[in-house]
């Protein structure tokens, strides 16, 4: 990753005072994953222009040296040349001074406004060049971003991005301290509160009335919501009450469900129809990350909850969401967390009253149906069964989605609500249920609801 | 009067045998001298475990629960378990009566009560055992309230030894249980519902091989029957009713079983029929009213001969070694050879839902389909259209009374003998069978038991012994295969993982064939064949004659005629035309080279190569190899073209301004590595599909055959002359030939200067073994530009190279071996067409291997 910082202030070779780096001289720095070169490529009264390059280790970093060491990281990537977190780190580390706008030899020209240009590249800018001009020309800065070509001259996601202004060199140091990262939209370390207070000082003067804020403090952030919520509430403190809007990062369903607050509609209708079966003992099957299970906790109906999913890390989190086994969780043995599958018999949750498939089905491929319906209402025979299930008829109202495209790229399919009664009646012939059909969410007299639910008892 | 104390204590060698006398009865002493020391479990012993004072009563809740828990386990693996506590209270004893009954053992009693006196005098001997003579004596009363009652309580044996002499001297000695025939190999003829066939069963007994004579005996009907040398017959019950000759039948198991040459299970018409006999009020239903009919001919001496017949008739024989288990109407495995009231009732009416059906019958509890034992249960009682084994379980009533069969089981040569009715005897409330289409095991097969594949398992494999899936392992796989994998019906196999060749030490070279070549030679190999390493996705294809054939053979339900997937079990193409498109292209290349017939199969499961790369890894490139390539060629450019104008300043920088451009020579080459390998795909004409391996047709896993015919066949199937089908080019390389040697390497350079992936080398033989076992059954040699792909732009600049030559084989190795023979042992469950649960463990096991940890660059 390369980055340029050039000044035709005269002399202009003074930006060696302001960066604390000679002119003459090559300057190395040792960072923790590799070094960061400082040259001047242009030294003389007229233009100066040093040039930072960092070069990183790319075996040393697939080794394990300052990344997770999850697989994936062990491939190939694109950290040890594309502009991101290293960058700002070795920012900080050998420009830290000049960030700061302290210059003893030159303290007014430090604190002056002068010609200054910058390069960054190559620069993942996710969110486009859209979303570079608009995080950095509302600092003033004049923009020119030229798109990155691919090996095959393709569009890539990187642009070289060109910025000329006026302005002293801490607060460009600042900004592409700051925005760098967010443009990348990811960090290679650990963000915990103290990213906070390093946000809060790298963003001093400009952030706060910056109309970006928003997403650039999420992004920052890495889009930890307690995070976010508490920089907004230092930096607009009037605004500390608003709620934030949807963090960007939710699934593409919730994004599109989001105005009608489906989600909580349909946990709710669950719910209600549960207790109204009379059930005492529960199977919430694909509980992911207990929605469901959070909202029977609190009732008191349910004596005993059991929640099945395939994902483990989804039952890891509805465990911790759960406060199982946590003080002020759920009393020992209320709740049960299984890692199973639809597709396989299991006894461990045989006898239950009611079970709930809430968005379950859709997951599966439809030749696996026959299997999970042999599991729930073959084998285990509770005797209500709770099934929700998107109407596909009703995609044609949300305005992002494309026709015939589903809500989720992991739907294996989405139903109309006849094929949703053929399935039913299937069950009913099959398995000795009767189903009872109803709508969640807001009913178009034409395309019905967002969501279909049927009651299945026997 | 007192009794004398009994001085052989006769029990079954499989029971809960319950101690009962007081404190300083000898009760410990006596299990000692009786039982092995693990057999006792002493609530004495339970009290010190829990709290290191062998008498502290404050514990005794918590000593019995643990009492109660090992004798569960012991009971649970049928082993004979001793309780050894005072018992004294009817209420301490429930507990082991509910016990015995839960594990089907015999509960058996065993009192003792030498007396106050004697009782007082052992204790004294003991510390901490000073009891007032007042505690001793309340037990001693209390035992003796009980001991009337003891048979009522359930206990099947109760012994009483009534003086300290009688402890002494009693010896016990176990029996077999009745059913218990383990040691009687046979060979056996197991014969199915009769229902008053008799001549039909005259002809079964004729085809087995046996001679009927008929004789009248002092004015009595009477038969013998000569089986051929060594064998036995096994009657699975319901001989009476419904057909035209009960009496007849009765006749022939009775001397058959009275002269040893067969053994007869009870049915539950025998049942009946015996307490119609014995007077009882029962109603003549279910053709009782036939037989009853029938035996108003007989003597009353046969009628006495044949009650106490049906009286002595066992709820089921276990045989051959503990591999045989014949029951009227089947058997749960862990009631084999066992006793209870339960396992007689399951033996003879199996399990029920409670649920009766439209024609008043009561609803079957699928049993067989749950069944996982490995004793073979054989059985009768449910009347089916054929005989098929389920899970190792088979159910030979075949509706002989109603116009269906009469079928036997030869044992242990599994052949199944039928003769047709001569005619319907009976009409059936229910019509006999359902589809016939799909076998009984396909049915059963629909639903696989979380419990077959979570938790620590082992798998038996022929290729590499016991291996170990860890619990954790399985875990992670279960998401992968039941929510993204094809149904498990289809996955018969999946492909073991391949390591790549040693380390190459030579000058810029991470891989290069030389090792591949030495690591065989060093084992022993002297023939390798080298394969042209295709740069695609792997595939394994299940190609079927025709949808029918699919069916049979995979029990695919929505009419496909074959499956094509992926290493990890998902479907290689997301569109079933797509699918079916290049199936139907290997149909007919595998239909013009003639290999149905040849081979005499009508599916066949081939290990393939399918391209172009970019057709499954298009996501990957677009997601991650490309940016990779954009990014480091921008990068390193524009850092090379800084350093080379700070260098016109000050010359220090020229060394690092060439070290730069060096490196960005290097990324512009990564992006051309794949160019190769990616074409676009509109349809199947834009795939190549190149099947290196015959993995299994019917009846057969072709992995005793060398790779010459492997190849041989893919060359066929190449040649016919379909685009679509792509040949691997392959070459012999005899490792004891210096030229030939050489060849491969040369041909290796030219493959891959050429673009090519690389090289797959392999001993001639499939199966290959050198001095320490197993060998791989294949190593890749990757081309220099293929590795730059997977290692990074940089990775042959000297100092890369250097580091990633530091790479562990190991464990990459030992995985590829592992799921090699869980792969081989997939293929060898499912030609010989054992239950779905048994493959499928070996293919989910290789993708619980697939979640170990390896370097994924190898």
């Amino acid at each position: 990753m390369y980055l340029s910082l050039a000044t035709t202030h005269q002399p202009a070779t003074d930006l060696g005072f302001l960066l604390h780096k000679h002119p003459g001289r090559l300057h190395e720095m040792e960072l923790a994953f590799g070094k960061a070169h400082l040259v001047y490529a242009e030294a003389n009264e007229a233009r100066c222009e040093a040039a930072l390059i960092l070069d990183i280790d790319p075996v040393g970093l697939v080794r394990g040296k300052g990344m997770g060491e999850g697989l994936l990281d062990q491939y190939v990537n694109d950290r040890p040349y594309a502009a991101s977190s290293f960058l700002s780190v070795a920012l900080n580390k050998t420009l830290r001074t000049a960030m700061n706008g302290v210059c003893t030899a030159r303290p007014e020209l430090a604190a002056a406004e002068i010609p200054l240009e910058a390069v960054i590249t190559p620069l993942p800018a996710r969110g486009g060049e859209a979303l570079v001009r608009a995080l950095f020309e509302p600092l003033g800065w004049a923009v020119e971003v030229e798109p990155v070509a691919g090996p095959e001259g393709e569009a890539s996601r990187y642009v070289t991005l060109r910025l000329a202004g006026t302005a002293r060199l801490s607060a460009l140091l600042s900004h592409l301290y700051v925005l760098i990262p967010v443009l990348d939209d990811d960090k290679h370390y650990w963000v915990g509160d103290d990213e906070v207070d390093k946000l809060m000082a790298r963003g001093k003067g400009w952030l706060e009335g910056h109309p970006s804020r928003d997403l650039i403090v999420r992004r920052y952030l890495i889009h930890r919501r307690g995070l976010a919520d508490a920089a907004l509430a230092r930096l607009a403190p009037e605004a500390a009450e608003a709620i934030l809007p949807g963090e960007p990062r939710q699934t593409r369903e919730d994004q599109l469900e989001a105005p009608i607050k489906l989600n909580d509609a349909r946990m709710l209708a669950v719910a209600v129809a549960l207790e109204a079966t009379g059930a005492r003992a529960v199977a919430d099957l694909g509980c992911g990350e207990g929605k469901l299970l959070r909202q029977l906790v609190k009732t008191r109906w349910a004596e005993r909850l059991i929640g099945l999913d395939a994902g483990l890390r989804d039952l890891e989190w509805a465990a911790r969401r759960l406060k199982l086994n946590e003080p002020g969780g759920p009393p020992e043995g209320r709740v049960t967390l299984l890692h199973g599958s639809l597709t396989y018999r299991d006894e461990r949750w045989h006898g239950v009253d009611a079970a709930a498939l809430v968005e379950v089905i859709e997951h599966l491929d439809e030749d696996r149906l026959p299997a999970l319906a042999q599991v729930v209402f073959g084998q285990a025979r509770p005797g209500a069964v709770v099934v929700t299930t998107p109407n596909a008829e009703y995609n044609a109202l949300f305005p992002k989605l494309a026709a015939g495209a589903m809500r989720h790229p992991d739907h294996r399919f989405e139903w109309t609500r006849a094929q949703f009664r053929d399935w039913a009646a299937g069950i009913e012939r099959d398995f000795g249920y009767r189903a009872v059909f109803s709508d969640i969410g807001e009913v178009h007299p034409e395309l019905g609801a967002p969501t279909q639910m049927a009651v299945l008892t026997r | 009067m007192r009794r004398p104390d009994p001085t052989d204590i006769a029990i079954p060698d499989f029971a809960l045998v319950v101690l009962i006398g007081a404190s300083g009865a000898g009760k410990s002493s006596f299990a000692a001298r009786s039982f092995a020391p693990t057999e006792v479990i002493s609530s004495d012993y339970a009290r010190a475990l829990v709290s290191d004072d062998e008498t502290d009563q404050s514990v005794s809740n918590d000593a019995f629960d643990l009492v109660r828990a090992i004798a569960e386990k012991r009971l649970k693996h049928r082993r004979l378990a001793v309780i050894d506590a005072t018992n004294i209270r009817a209420a301490d004893r429930k507990g082991w009566i509910e016990l015995a009954r839960r594990w089907h053992a015999l509960p058996v009693a065993i009192v003792l009560d030498p007396g106050i006196e004697a009782c007082l005098a052992h204790n004294k001997g003991r510390e901490n055992r000073a009891f007032g003579a007042g505690v001793v004596k309340r037990m001693t009363d209390e035992l003796r309230r009980g001991v009337r009652g003891l048979q009522r309580e359930g206990f099947r044996q109760v012994w009483t030894l009534g003086t300290e002499a009688g402890i002494a001297a009693a010896e016990v000695s176990r029996q077999p249980l009745w059913t218990d025939k383990r040691t009687d190999h046979g060979p056996f003829d197991i014969i199915g519902d009769i229902h008053g066939c008799a001549a039909e069963l005259e002809l079964l007994l004729e085809k087995l091989g046996y001679a009927v004579a008929w004789s009248q005996t002092d004015g009595e009907r009477t038969v013998s029957v000569t089986p051929p040398p060594g064998r036995k017959a096994v009657f699975v019950g319901d001989l009476v009713d419904r057909g035209p000759a009960s009496p007849d039948c009765v006749r022939i198991a009775m001397s058959m079983v009275e002269a040893g040459g067969a053994y007869a299970v009870q049915g539950n018409h025998e049942r009946k029929f015996g307490r119609w006999l014995e007077g009882r009020k029962v109603t003549l239903s279910h053709g009782l009213q036939q037989t009853a009919d029938q035996m108003e001919a007989e003597s009353p001496a046969f009628k006495a001969q044949v009650a106490t017949f049906l009286a002595d008739l066992r709820s089921h024989v276990w045989l051959d070694g503990g591999r045989l288990a014949v029951a009227h109407a089947g058997l749960k495995e862990e009631m084999i050879g066992r006793g209870s009231g339960a396992v007689r009732e399951f033996a003879l009416y199996g399990e029920t839902t409670g649920e009766i059906d439209e024609f008043g019958l009561p609803v079957r509890a699928d049993w067989a389909a749950k069944y996982r034992g490995d004793t073979a249960v054989v059985y009768g009682h449910t009347p089916m259209l054929e005989a098929q084994w389920v899970n190792n379980t088979l159910c030979i009533d075949t509706g002989c009374v109603f116009g269906g069969k009469l079928t036997a089981l030869r044992w242990p040569e599994k052949d199944l003998v039928e003769v047709p009715a001569l005619q319907t005897w009976f009409e059936p409330m229910r019509p006999l069978g359902g589809e016939a289409a799909r076998s009984a095991q396909a049915d059963a097969d629909d639903l696989l038991d979380i419990a077959d594949v979570t938790g620590r398992r082992w798998i038996d494999t022929t290729l590499r012994g016991r291996l170990v899936i860890p619990e954790e392992k399985a875990s992670a796989a279960l998401e992968v295969m039941s929510r993204y994998a094809l149904g498990p019906q289809w996955l018969a196999y999946l492909p073991p993982t391949m390591s790549p060749v040693e380390t190459s030490t030579r000058e810029g070279w991470l891989e290069r064939p030389e090792e591949a070549l030495a690591h065989y030679r060093e084992r022993g190999v002297t023939r390798l064949v080298a394969q042209e390493k295709h740069m695609g996705s792997r595939a394994v294809i299940a190609l079927c004659r025709d949808a029918a054939a699919a069916r049979a053979r995979f029990g695919g339900m929505a009419g496909e005629a074959g499956q094509i997937w992926t290493r990890t079990g998902r479907a290689f193409f997301g569109d079933a035309a797509m699918t079916e498109g290049l199936l139907a292209r290997l149909r007919g290349a595998v239909e013009a080279a003639g290999l149905w017939e040849e081979l005499a199969t009508d599916w066949l499961l081939l290990d393939a190569e399918i391209m172009p790369w970019s057709a499954k890894a298009g996501a990957l490139i677009e997601a991650q190899y490309a940016p990779v390539a954009a990014s480091s060629v921008a990068g390193l450019n524009a850092g090379a073209q800084a350093l080379r104008r700070a260098a016109a300043l000050n010359p220090e920088a020229a060394a690092l301004a060439t070290r730069f451009e060096d490196r960005a020579a290097r990324a512009a080459l990564y992006g051309k590595a794949w160019a190769p390998y990616v074409w676009p795909v509109g349809g199947v004409e834009d795939l190549k599909v190149a099947p290196f391996h015959l993995l299994a047709s019917e009846g057969r896993v072709w992995f005793d055959q060398d790779h010459l015919t492997h190849m041989a066949i893919a060359d066929r199937l190449a040649a016919t002359g379909d685009a679509v089908i792509a040949a691997t080019r392959w070459r012999v390389v005899e490792l004891g030939d210096e030229a030939s040697c050489a060849d491969a390497v040369a041909w290796w350079e030219a493959l891959t200067a050429a673009g090519g992936e690389g090289m797959v080398i392999k001993p001639l033989d499939f199966v290959a073994r050198g001095p320490k076992g197993l060998l791989q059954p294949a190593l890749k040699v990757r081309g220099r530009e293929y590795l730059r792909i997977i290692y990074g732009p940089e990775y042959d600049a000297p100092e890369n190279l250097e580091r990633l030559r530091q790479r562990g084989l190991g464990g990459k190795r030992n995985l590829a071996l592992r799921e090699f023979a869980l792969g081989h042992e997939a293929l060898l469950r499912f030609v010989a067409r054992e239950p779905l649960r048994r493959v499928h463990e070996c293919v989910f096991a290789v993708l619980a291997a697939e979640s170990e940890a390896v370097d994924p660059r190898l």
